[in-house]
């Protein structure tokens, strides 16, 4: 397996790689994703960018409100940060269930959300998380809330021309208390579903919760009236039981050689109630 | 006298693969060698309208491309090596499965064109330059799909379909009739589903044709280098055998999909010649997974019936065994003489009958993977036995144990003959039962699952299974179709200073022949271990072989060295007699040396060896030197069995089935090397366990493999499995010098019905009564099934 | 469209041009003729081409070898120092981790760098570490066994 001919630059920063695109582009991060399709020529790029050596976007820090998270850390860096283990523990979950210890060597956060698999485990995580993707382009700078970031299948408001630079977990409540559970596909170890949940917990009762899916539709999304239903109760196995209905409503359910979309919606359900029953 | 044989020697092989020095065909570079990329069809079903190379041919360091209407009408493709004809007398239908296609393509990955280029990223580039018109058909991949009226055809000469079809037993109404009789009789529809083989190492071909001696070098990655070469040269180039090195250098891995004869192989040595220059080509995963024969794939319908005392008085069954779109090199042998042949099991049914139909479908071929036929057989009887002890309610252990055969040592009590065609050569079915039931704590499991309140299902399954391996005799297999013999060669070359070459044509590719031959061959020569060498793979230095599949490699290639080193020392003892100024019928020959009986005169091995290199002092009318060769024909198969039992936890919400615990006790006669045949036993087991639970293949009714890729056809990993619990009992083969049976293919042949078995067993315990869940059980099969 | 590019592969350093889509596996087993890291796959499931690359295990499919450019990368052939084997060459050796031998080298490198992150690893923990690399030939088992046998070794000898 062979990728197409292309022109290879190495960036040596944000601004060089943005610079270096041209017409006929594409940024190369850790290449988990982008180097199998360029090797199956299902992707066939005139030029790749690549800023696997761009340290400024590789660090995790924290900064008092928050932890910025560089586009270009990678996996496993995520999974062994201590940091965000005690601020947002499902990142970390979440990040030693990608792919394989390779992977996770090499695959970057960034890298993983703009291409936005629908099946990846980082679009749920980072929707439960009401994380900002800082994103950079020739223009300068901007940031995304994460509602607004997944627009559909494999598709984002990333534009043209722009790199991920980072993104920022608030130090909230929610995190705090936050787990990641995963159904996965036994041959690619991608979600068939996966829930992220994040609840903050004041005087006994959900003050705030945040609930996302992945793997189930063609993009990750928040599951609202889950949300919403667990507000203003306890934490409890009943709750959360009578909390968690159909979280695939409204949405088109993926459907496959492995989970047809009756099984798929009822594993939705009970990734959704296992997730939250970690929190308990 | 054995200081090697039973011991868990450490292969002597290893150092080389563990410091990255083994050498597989890819790794072999070859001055001025070229590259090929074989441009294969995307649809199941098509006409070749026309096919345009101008522009590939232009492109960057291409040297030659070839489609078959430039490969001479006379190679007409690679033969099937075996006939199994229709019932009513009809000759088997065995169309030619051409190198390249010329008007038509059968399945997805069918070859169209080979572009050779000074680099394979050229020759990849190249082949997209390829312009190909296709009218597109229909498919059918199914095989009773296929036998349908007004199905596609799949070649226009093979009416409905059929490649053949076959039956073995006692007549139907015979069986009928016993079936008639039964208090309970259990029936199964079921699919053994077509499996991926999955060798780590993709195949990979070098063809070189050296214009100053004539001669061509095949490197491929086969597990039978002579076979290969017979058949290519005979049945498909027409070029002089002598003329062909074939050499199997370190093969990743095989499972049955490397003994075949493929295009590839045919393709680069015909191409190699035409452009003067070697040619290498490797498979990607991809390609692999559209080319590489695929194993089982049968439509089964199975009926057993017991008498109320829950002995089986009757067994019919009927299955549509999916061949392909061609016949490849032992395919007809798979469904009938591997499969039909082992319907008896380890039970006394009186009355069985086995009716296969042989079907054509527009998918890539199926042949022998590891086991082949046997864990089919296997897979119908157990499955049976369990889902009749669930319907009867009766224990599953103590049902196989009634209608176990009673013991039999093949040498006091004669080997038991079946109803379908076997001698068995010794068996003692309880004691492995037995044994397994002692380690699974069987009582306390029952009374676990019977308190299991946890959202989850526990269940046990069972599998008492025999096999036929060491394949086998020649004259027999002649009798049911091969058109190979099957014995083995072996030829010892002592040197001058007692060092010992031993040149096998088994080929080991993970089996360890270098160790275990090793062990045999120190053993009975009484000498070091370091001293002996085993060369296996090359057609330029072993005289003969017939490979390794079928658990043969011992029992056959092994019993060949026997035969050889005996003849060594044979003659050996005529030079030490003349040493020793004795008759040589009074020495005895231990540790390495010759003894006159009842003296201490004595003459060491190596003395002799050097006397047979140096024959100043020697025998009258003694040949010199000491090398010796062996042909090596079974008597007979040899039949290992096993009890194999598997403990699921089921996830009630999900369907999601963990394999808790497996247990397996297999008696493989004899054991060399106990670690080695303790590996072979876990990787057999995985694979096995692998169909039961992750593993198939899948083609949509186009004839597209839908996951035809690791990202969808589910390879089993390290954390799919527990540790393995495994113990043997032994009973010695009597017809081999060895004793041994072949431990090869037992894993997978016993554990696939017994992890099946297990979930049913989970599913009935929790209230689910399902006769069935399909392979691989996937965690939407297993949920469905408790929806009903 | 070469790109020039210094690597250094078990301690030597290789300085050459390679065109922008040449593959880190390719590069080693072609250009450098260390063909000890195997092709298994093509969609970076396998493992069978893992390499160390500045210390950490990588899929050597899954990497351009223009990116490797200034990285130190040791594959299977610079396991051994000395002459002496490492403890996870031994282990595989020891507990016969190894049958065909296809697998045995990206196994090894994906072991070691599991053995460097945690030195005295639960079975669950390995099994689980060896989630990128398939064998098709031991069923595991004894693979689990080696990586135990090497912990083993080299919380002793450490």
């Amino acid at each position: 397996m062979i990728p197409t001919s292309f022109e290879y630059k190495n960036a040596g920063s944000v601004a060089d790689a943005i610079g270096m695109l041209g017409d006929d582009g594409q940024i190369l991060g850790g290449g988990q994703s982008l180097i199998p399709a360029l090797k199956l020529r299902l992707n066939s790029p005139g030029v790749l960018v690549d800023i696997s050596k761009v340290d400024a976007i590789k660090g995790i820090s924290d900064n008092e409100k928050s932890i910025t998270v560089g586009g270009g850390a990678t996996h496993a860096s995520i999974a062994s940060n201590a940091d965000l283990d005690s601020a947002a523990p499902m990142l970390v979950q979440a990040a030693r269930e990608i792919g394989d210890i390779q992977v996770r060597n090499r695959g970057t956060i960034g890298g993983s959300i703009a291409h936005a698999d629908p099946a990846a485990d980082w679009p749920a995580v980072l929707l439960a998380s009401d994380a900002n993707v800082m994103i950079q382009n020739k223009d300068g700078k901007r940031t995304v809330d994460i509602d607004q970031f997944f627009k559909g299948f494999y598709e984002t408001a990333l534009e043209e021309g722009e790199v991920i630079t980072g993104i920022s977990i608030p130090k909230s409540g929610f995190n705090k208390n936050s787990a990641y559970a995963k159904f996965k596909q036994p041959a690619s170890r991608f979600a068939i579903v996966g829930c992220a949940a994040a609840v903050d917990i004041d005087g006994g009762v959900v003050k705030e919760a945040r609930v996302a899916m992945t793997g189930v539709s063609e993009c990750a999304y928040r599951v609202t009236a889950v949300e919403k239903a667990l507000v203003g109760k306890a934490l409890t196995a009943e709750n959360i039981e009578a909390a968690v209905g159909d979280v695939t409503e409204g949405r088109d359910v993926m459907s496959d050689h492995y989970a047809s979309e009756k099984y798929r919606t009822h594993l939705a359900s009970v990734y959704a109630k296992r997730a939250l029953k970690k929190l308990l | 006298m054995t200081k090697y044989i039973g011991k868990s020697i450490k292969r002597v092989e290893d150092k080389r693969f563990i410091t990255g020095q083994g050498s597989y065909t890819d790794d072999i570079k070859i001055p001025n060698m070229t590259h090929a990329y074989i441009l294969r069809s995307p649809y199941a079903h098509a006409n070749i309208n026309s096919i345009d190379t101008t522009a590939a041919a232009e492109a960057d360091g291409v040297v030659a491309i070839f489609t078959g209407s430039d490969i001479p009408e006379a190679i007409a493709g690679v033969p099937c090596g075996w006939q199994v004809d229709f019932k009513n007398g009809d000759t088997m239908k065995e169309p030619p499965h051409p190198l390249l296609c010329r008007t038509k393509v059968r399945h997805v990955g069918d070859g169209i064109a080979i572009v050779i280029a000074n680099t394979k990223t050229q020759a990849k580039d190249a082949s997209e330059l390829i312009e190909v018109d296709y009218d597109i058909l229909d498919a059918v991949t199914c095989p009773k799909k296929a036998a349908e009226e007004g199905a596609p055809l799949v070649h226009n000469d093979v009416p409905n379909n059929m490649a053949f079809d076959w039956e073995l037993g006692n007549p139907k109404e015979e069986v009928s009739a016993a079936m008639a009789t039964a208090s309970h009789v259990t029936e199964l529809d079921f699919i053994n589903q077509r499996m991926v083989p999955n060798a780590m190492e993709p195949r990979s071909a070098i063809g070189l044709y050296d214009t100053a001696y004539d001669k061509y070098t095949l490197y491929t990655s086969t597990q039978n280098p002579h076979l290969i070469r017979l058949l290519m040269c005979a049945f498909v180039l027409g070029i002089p055998e002598h003329k062909v090195r074939v050499v199997g250098p370190d093969v990743g891995g095989g499972f049955g999909s490397k003994i075949f004869h493929y295009v590839e192989e045919a393709l680069v040595i015909w191409a190699s010649k035409e452009i003067g220059r070697p040619i290498k080509w490797t498979s990607d995963r991809s390609e692999a997974f559209l080319t590489d024969a695929h194993g089982r794939d049968h439509i089964t319908n199975a009926k057993m019936g017991f008498d109320a005392d829950g002995k089986i008085v009757a067994l019919q069954a009927y299955t549509y065994a999916n061949m392909g779109g061609y016949l490849s090199t032992f395919a007809p042998a798979v469904p009938t003489y591997l499969h039909g042949t082992l319907l008896q099991g380890l039970y006394t049914t009186p009355k069985i009958n086995v009716d296969v139909k042989a079907m054509f479908t527009h998918t890539n071929a199926v042949d022998a993977y590891r086991g082949a036929g046997r864990p089919e057989a296997t897979y119908l009887l157990e499955r049976l036995l369990d889902l009749a002890a669930l319907e009867m309610n009766t224990d599953p252990a103590e049902l196989r144990m009634k209608n176990f055969i009673p013991a039999f040592d093949g040498v006091e009590q004669e080997g038991y003959v079946t109803q379908v065609a076997l001698q068995y050569d010794s068996g003692n079915y309880e004691p492995v039962l037995k044994r397994a039931l002692e380690m699974v704590g069987y009582e306390a499991f029952r009374e676990e699952q019977a308190a299991q309140s946890n959202g989850k299902l526990l269940g046990i399954g069972f599998s008492t299974y025999i096999e036929a391996c060491g394949i086998a005799p020649s004259a027999v297999v002649g009798a049911l179709g091969a058109r190979a013999g099957l014995f083995e060669s072996a030829q010892v070359r002592v040197q001058p200073t007692g060092k010992v070459s031993v040149y096998t044509g088994s080929h080991s590719h993970g089996q360890g022949h270098e160790t275990t031959f090793a062990q045999v061959v120190a053993d009975r020569m009484g000498i070091p271990l370091e001293d002996v060498d085993i060369i296996h793979g090359d057609s330029d230095s072993v005289a003969f072989g017939m490979g390794t599949y079928g658990s043969r490699s011992l029992a056959v290639g092994g019993s060949a060295i026997v035969k050889s080193v005996d003849k060594v020392l044979e003659k050996g003892a005529k030079i030490a007699a003349h040493l020793l100024e004795a008759s040589a019928d009074d020495l005895e020959y231990a540790e390495g040396k010759w003894t006159v009986k009842g003296t201490d005169k004595s003459v060491g091995f190596g003395d002799v060896s050097l006397t047979a290199y140096v024959p100043h002092n020697y025998p009258e009318g003694l040949e010199p030197g000491l090398d010796m060769n062996a042909f090596y024909d079974p008597a007979n198969f040899t039949y290992p069995f096993g009890a194999h039992i598997a403990i699921v936890e089921i996830d009630k919400e999900t369907g999601h089935v963990k394999l808790k615990r497996f247990i397996a006790v297999d008696d493989v006669g004899n054991v060399i090397n106990p670690m080695i045949v303790d590996g072979q036993i876990h990787g057999g087991l995985a694979q096995g366990i692998g169909q039961a639970m992750l593993e198939g293949a899948q083609y949509d009714d186009t004839g597209q493999l839908i996951n035809g890729s690791y990202m969808d056809y589910c390879m089993p990993r390290a954390d799919d499995f527990p540790s393995f619990e495994i113990d043997r009992t032994v009973t010695p083969c009597p017809h081999n010098p060895l004793g041994v049976k072949g431990a090869g293919e037992a894993g997978a042949i016993g554990s696939t019905p017994a992890v099946v078995n297990a979930v049913v067993d989970a599913l009935w315990k929790g209230g689910f009564k399902v006769k069935d869940v399909p392979m691989p059980m996937t965690p939407e099969r297993v949920w469905n099934a408790m929806q009903s | 469209m070469a790109n020039k590019i210094s690597v250094t592969v078990n301690g030597t350093t290789h300085t050459g041009e390679v065109e922008g889509r040449v593959l880190l596996v390719d590069y080693l087993r072609e250009h450098l003729s260390l063909t000890g890291t195997h092709i298994g796959c093509d969609t970076s499931s396998c493992g069978a081409c893992t390499v160390h690359v500045d210390g950490k295990a990588i899929k050597s499919c899954t990497m351009l070898a223009a990116q490797a450019d200034g990285a130190s990368v040791t594959t299977v052939e610079g396991l051994s120092s000395n002459g002496e084997l490492h403890p996870i060459q031994e282990g595989f050796k020891e507990e016969h981790g190894l049958q065909c031998g296809f697998c045995t080298p990206g196994m090894m490198m994906t072991a070691t760098d599991l053995l460097k992150n945690n030195a005295d690893p639960s079975e669950q923990e390995i099994r689980e570490a060896l989630e990128g690399n398939f064998c098709r030939c031991t069923g595991y088992h004894n693979i689990v066994k080696s990586i135990q046998y090497a912990a083993k070794k080299m919380a002793t000898t450490a």
